[in-house]
């Protein structure tokens, strides 16, 4: 080491010619471009930029310099060094990305394993159909209104106008419950959710009631004892024919498609006069597009409001009521109720959650 | 009903060209639904009307054979072999000559046969397609046509029969008479009345000794008497076929005649045997006690609600629906009582129902007749037995008749309008009213309206306002959206079914509803103790199957059913549930049946909807086999008892209510592993792994699980608060406690959350250990602890702090320590 007051002696800052300074830098990025992986990088670093490294030890020889040269010096040995810090980074950088890049072909896996881990569960198509025909009319502004499955006879039949000894009454099959004064059924229908709701609602009245109903008929691949019908009823002043014509029409293009719409055919219940049975027009059923027989409707019978204290010269109603595994069988080609009723999770899960 | 097109025909001029399709139509458009069309086979080839001129009678042959000689209109008869007896020479029958091809692709040729040519054959019924009957051929009466006139038109082999389904409002459609009237309206053509007849005026003495004892139930009842039948005349072929065509049997001509007035004009009739009536026919109410023999050979017990037709020798026919055993038409009958009466309706449809005896007359009855039609249908009766019979009409008809003048209804000219929302001018409601039968008299806007006879069902305004529209056509109803007001979209209770729903089908679980109907046997495979309270079940009185007359008062067993249905089909992991009511049955108060004219007192309204049992909403899981599936990533997890309460936790998340747990003993759980779900002190049901002997006696694997849960016991979910989330660092902190076996998790968890404070965000146990590193009986619990403040950067000692205050009480009340 020189001291300050020392003279000048070239030969001792030899490490500080332009020469010297770059050679250095030469053999750093020679050795830098041969490392192969950044273990050589790292195993060739302190050669070159650590503590003894040329460039590092040339610039303590600053001080050896008289004043006037050790400017320039200086200059020289920071562009070394700087030449040398650059090389190492652009040459760290390059064996940075070709390790990531080998790494991450290491890491491959085959995508297209399954991992079926987590079992797919469903809902029931019943369910999730009823729950779009409920949010076809909550968007319109009906209320989903609800009753039991086993209910008062009287709500089931008599206050519908289906008296005691009325065919009507022999022909919906029912289950009766014990004991024979016990007055409760299986509801029939879901119909006497209409009397339920007009006995606690004052008009006006806008509800659909969707809900589990029973008939004494033997499973087979068209009929089960235990199905599922959707109920709409609304009373209000100045309701017509016209405008249930336009709900169903309504339900119809929501669940049908957009050509979808109803025909009526004179029919006969109790609870309402005058009556219909509709169908819907299918345009994408499966054999071409056709008429599907859906359900039953009518302008409520004033008998009705009457028993459930409402002025039928005040207000009218319309109801209508239709079958969810009818609807299922014919929107999604299912060929055999037992299909629908027997739990089968092959069935089920193909319809997933939301259907 | 069935209708034959060429019947109809003889009462509605049918236009030229009217096809199967447009009758079809036009039925639907009235309201009468076509349920089916019946044509007959198809017959090709020469079928003609024979003449039989002799008969030879083969012997010498395993069973009785005729070689007969018929005329089938060509120059020679005919050799024809035959097996049938039931004819004789001159009988005028049905001959397929060779070329024919009856139904079913039946060649005829001429062959050898019984040592003859047989140059063609005798027909049946049965071989034309045209009905049952192979006991012999079909003998046709006089139809006044020759030999060799093609047969087809005489058995009327083209004609269609349209079969109609009718409301019970409709009875008159239970007769062509209506029939006509329906079709000549909807298709605005011409047609006939076959009830607009008057009858002969007979005199004499009176044909029988009646006396009507309730005329509030047979407001008329008419009788003739009819003497010289000749008991073997047949009925003729055209009636037979129509008959047959109805779907109803011949008889005989006296019971033919009866029901073919019937199906004409919609009066069910009686023919009784004049010589085996004694006395004078009371219409009567049945006395207790008393038993009647009916037609169909039952004997019955008669019920002091039924109505009876009697003579001096007791009951001789349920009124309306049967007649008796002793006044049967027989063999040898040739005088007899034609009776035909209008009943009360509903007191028929009770004795129908009483005796289980549906019937033809009952049917119409119980839908009310027209009761104009009694003497009409006497006098039809009795022309057509004195045509084909020779009977005539002794002395001079009974008829006594109590009817009250029908009232008229008072209809506002603009109601159907307004009902329909279409603009119906006065004078079309007024046409539409009289097409259907009715008289319209008023003037303005107040119309009087009355019904015709047949139509009992008309007695509203509104009925009244459904023939308008009817006739006027449902298709011209515009389609027009009502405005609704605004709703309250779903309660909060709707939203949580639909959500637990959701949650438990993303969860993995399968949604499958059961049926809700239970036996005992199901209740036993659970092993329900004899005073479980689900053992209670409300009973159906006609169950479909009499194993399972009860209704769920759990979703199990249908669940366990559906798990069971789907391992029999092949599968090994299955997750699935139910959601829906079940049906308590430990409480019973009879609902009362109040009258409909008004609305129910609130007390009556208030009694009748007690009455009905409340039937909460269950949620129930069952799972068995693996409830993560073996893979390339390992081996399958198999469900456990842990994989039921995890489920019931995730039903509960849901509703938004937090569930604790604790152990407990329950039907059909393992004792061991049931948990008792809690929502505060309130249980709300049980999870856990089934007991292992209701897996065996329901056969299924052993340790499958179930979880079941009252949804609607579960409390209405408080508003969320947001809590404030803490943006300064946590604190983590380990520590594994050993205690005793005894001491649930929950409590452990429960009493470190206490003791930790307000400084602990969350605690997880991370591992249970029990084995040879802790004491015997002691298990270890692994936790993690989370502390944070929510205001400062906690410190080490803080945290510290309070970890060690739970540890503390935690070691204090289970004598816990940690493991080093």
């Amino acid at each position: 080491m020189s001291g300050a007051n020392d003279p000048y002696d070239p030969k001792q800052v030899a490490a500080l010619s332009p020469e010297a300074l770059d050679a250095a830098v030469a053999a750093a990025r020679d050795a830098f471009a041969g490392a192969a992986d950044l273990a050589g990088l790292a195993a060739v670093r302190p050669a070159h930029l650590g503590d003894r490294a040329p460039v590092l030890l040339a610039r303590r020889e600053l001080g050896a310099l008289p004043p006037a040269a050790r400017a320039d010096a200086g200059k020289r040995v920071n562009a070394a060094r700087v030449a040398v810090t650059e090389a190492y980074d652009a040459r760290l950088a390059v064996l940075e990305v070709e390790r990531d890049a080998r790494a991450l072909a290491e890491e491959r896996v085959d995508v297209t394993l399954p991992w079926d881990r987590t079992p797919r569960g469903a809902r029931h198509p019943l369910t999730t159909l009823t729950d779009r025909i409920a949010d076809v009319f909550v968007a319109m502004g009906y209320e989903v209104a609800e009753g039991p499955e086993l209910e008062a006879e009287w709500l089931n039949f008599d206050a519908l106008n289906i008296s005691t000894d009325h065919p009507a009454r022999s022909m919906m099959d029912t289950f009766f419950v014990a004991p024979e004064d016990s007055g409760l059924v299986l509801r029939t229908h879901t119909s006497p959710v209409q009397a339920r709701t007009m006995l606690e609602r004052r008009p006006p009245i806008y509800v659909i009631a969707p809900g589990r109903v029973y008939r004494t008929d033997e499973l087979d691949a068209t009929h089960t004892p235990v199905f599922h019908q959707v109920e709409g009823l609304a009373v209000d002043r100045g309701l017509t024919m016209a405008h249930l014509r336009g709900t169903l029409d309504h339900l119809a293009r929501q669940l049908f498609g957009a050509d979808a719409t109803t025909r009526w055919r004179p029919s006969y219940f109790p609870f309402t006069e005058p009556s219909a049975e509709f169908d819907v027009w299918f345009p994408e059923h499966r054999d071409g597009p056709r008429w599907v027989e859906w359900g039953g409707c009518g302008m409520v019978n004033p008998r009705v409001l009457t028993a459930c204290g409402i002025d039928p010269e005040e207000y009218t109603g319309f109801a209508f009521g239709c079958g969810i595994e009818r609807a299922l069988q014919f929107r999604h080609e299912v060929g055999d109720m037992r299909d629908i009723v027997e739990g089968d999770v092959r069935f089920t899960r193909a319809f997933g959650v939301e259907q | 009903m069935r209708v034959p097109i060429g019947w109809l025909a003889e009462y509605v001029d049918l236009p030229a060209g009217t096809s199967v399709e447009d009758l079809d139509t036009a039925f639907v458009r009235l309201g009468l639904e076509v349920e089916e069309v019946h044509r007959t086979p198809e017959t090709t080839g020469p079928l003609v009307l024979g003449r039989v001129l002799e008969i030879e009678e083969l012997t010498g042959f395993k069973k009785p054979i005729r070689y007969c000689q018929v005329e089938v209109g060509e120059e020679a008869p005919r050799g024809i072999v035959c097996g049938a007896r039931n004819f004789a020479v001159d009988d005028l029958v049905v001959v397929a000559l060779p070329g024919a091809v009856l139904p079913g692709g039946f060649e005829i040729a001429a062959r050898t046969t019984y040592d003859h040519v047989s140059d063609g054959m005798i027909c049946s019924v049965r071989e034309l397609g045209i009905g049952e009957d192979h006991a012999g051929i079909l003998v046709l009466g006089d139809v006044g046509l020759p030999p060799g006139t093609p047969a087809a038109g005489v058995l009327g082999l083209d004609d269609v029969v349209i079969e109609l389904n009718v409301t019970p409002d409709r009875g008159y459609c239970l007769a062509m008479r209506g029939i006509a009237r329906e079709i000549g309206t909807g298709l605005a053509v011409d047609w006939r009345d076959p009830g607009s007849v008057t009858p002969p005026a007979w005199s004499g003495e009176a044909a029988w000794q009646v006396q009507v004892a309730d005329p509030s139930r047979c407001d008329r009842f008419s009788m003739i008497a009819m003497e010289g039948l000749d008991p073997t005349a047949p009925s003729p072929w055209w009636m037979r076929r129509r008959l047959t065509q109805s779907g109803i049997r011949s008889i005989s001509l006296p019971v033919d005649v009866t029901n073919y007035v019937m199906l004409e004009l919609g009066q069910p009739m009686h023919a009784f045997d004049r010589d085996a009536v004694r006395g004078p026919i009371v219409v009567r109410p049945a006395a207790p006690g008393e038993r009647v023999t009916t037609l169909d050979g039952a004997d019955r017990a008669l019920d002091p609600d039924d109505l009876l037709i009697s003579d001096d020798s007791g009951p001789i026919g349920l009124a309306g629906v049967m007649g008796g055993a002793t006044t049967e038409i027989g063999d040898g009958t040739t005088s007899v009582l034609l009776e035909a009466a209008h009943w009360e309706p509903t007191g028929i449809a009770r004795t129908v129902r009483r005796h289980k005896l549906p019937s033809e007359a009952a049917k119409r009855f119980e839908r009310g007749t027209d009761p104009e039609m009694t003497m009409v249908a006497l006098a039809r009766a009795a022309a057509l037995l004195a045509e084909h019979g020779g009977a005539r009409v002794v002395g001079s008809p009974v008829d006594p008749d109590t009817r009250d003048p029908r009232p008229a209804i008072p209809l506002h000219a603009g109601r159907p309008a307004r009902i329909a929302g279409v603009a119906y001018p006065p004078s079309q409601v007024v046409e539409a009213l009289s097409a259907v039968g009715a008289s319209v008299d008023g003037d303005g806007d107040l119309l009087q309206v009355t019904p015709p006879s047949w139509r009992p069902d008309l007695t509203d305004p509104a009925d009244l306002v459904e023939e308008v529209v009817r006739l006027a056509g449902y298709d011209d109803i515009p389609s027009v959206l009502p405005n609704v007001p605004p709703g309250r979209g779903l309660t909060d209770r709707q939203r949580s079914r639909r959500s637990i729903g959701r949650a438990l089908a993303e969860a993995g679980y399968v949604e499958a509803p059961a049926y809700p109907f239970v036996g005992t046997a199901a209740l036993d495979a659970l092993g329900l103790p004899d005073n479980d309270v689900r053992r209670q079940v409300v009973v159906v009185r006609n169950p479909l199957s009499e194993e399972e007359p009860g209704l769920r008062t759990t979703l199990l067993p249908g669940l366990l059913a559906t798990l069971a249905r789907n391992l029999s089909r092949g599968q090994r992991d299955v997750a699935v549930f139910e959601h829906g009511a079940v049906f308590p049955g430990d409480r019973r108060t009879p609902a009362p049946i109040p009258g409909v004219d008004t609305r129910p007192d609130d007390e009556t309204l208030a009694a009748l909807l007690d009455a009905v049992p409340a039937q909460p909403w269950h949620v129930a899981v069952a799972l068995t086999g693996n409830r993560e599936p073996r893979g390339w990533w390992g081996p399958g997890r198999p469900a456990d008892w842990a994989d039921a309460v995890e489920a019931a936790r995730v039903v509960a998340a849901t509703a938004g209510v937090e569930l604790t747990v604790r152990a407990a003993d329950r039907a059909p759980w393992h004792p061991g592993r049931c948990a008792e779900l809690l929502v505060g002190e309130q249980v709300v049901g049980y999870a856990g792994e089934l007991h292992p002997r209701v897996c065996a006696a329901l056969e299924l694997p052993a340790r499958s699980c179930a979880m079941e849960l009252d949804v609607d016991a579960l409390p209405a979910a408080p508003i969320p608060v947001g809590p404030p989330v803490s943006s300064f660092p946590p604190v983590h902190m380990d520590a594994a406690l050993v205690v005793h076996q005894r001491h649930a998790e929950a409590d452990v968890r429960k009493y470190l959350i206490e003791g930790a404070g307000e400084l602990l965000e969350s605690l997880r146990l991370f591992d249970v250990y029990a084995g040879a590193q802790v004491l015997e009986g002691h298990r270890s619990l692994a936790y993690s602890f989370t502390f944070r403040a929510s205001d400062r950067t906690l410190t080490g000692d803080e945290a510290k702090e309070a970890f060690d205050r739970a540890i503390a009480i935690v070691g204090e009340f289970f004598d816990a320590a940690l493991r080093g």
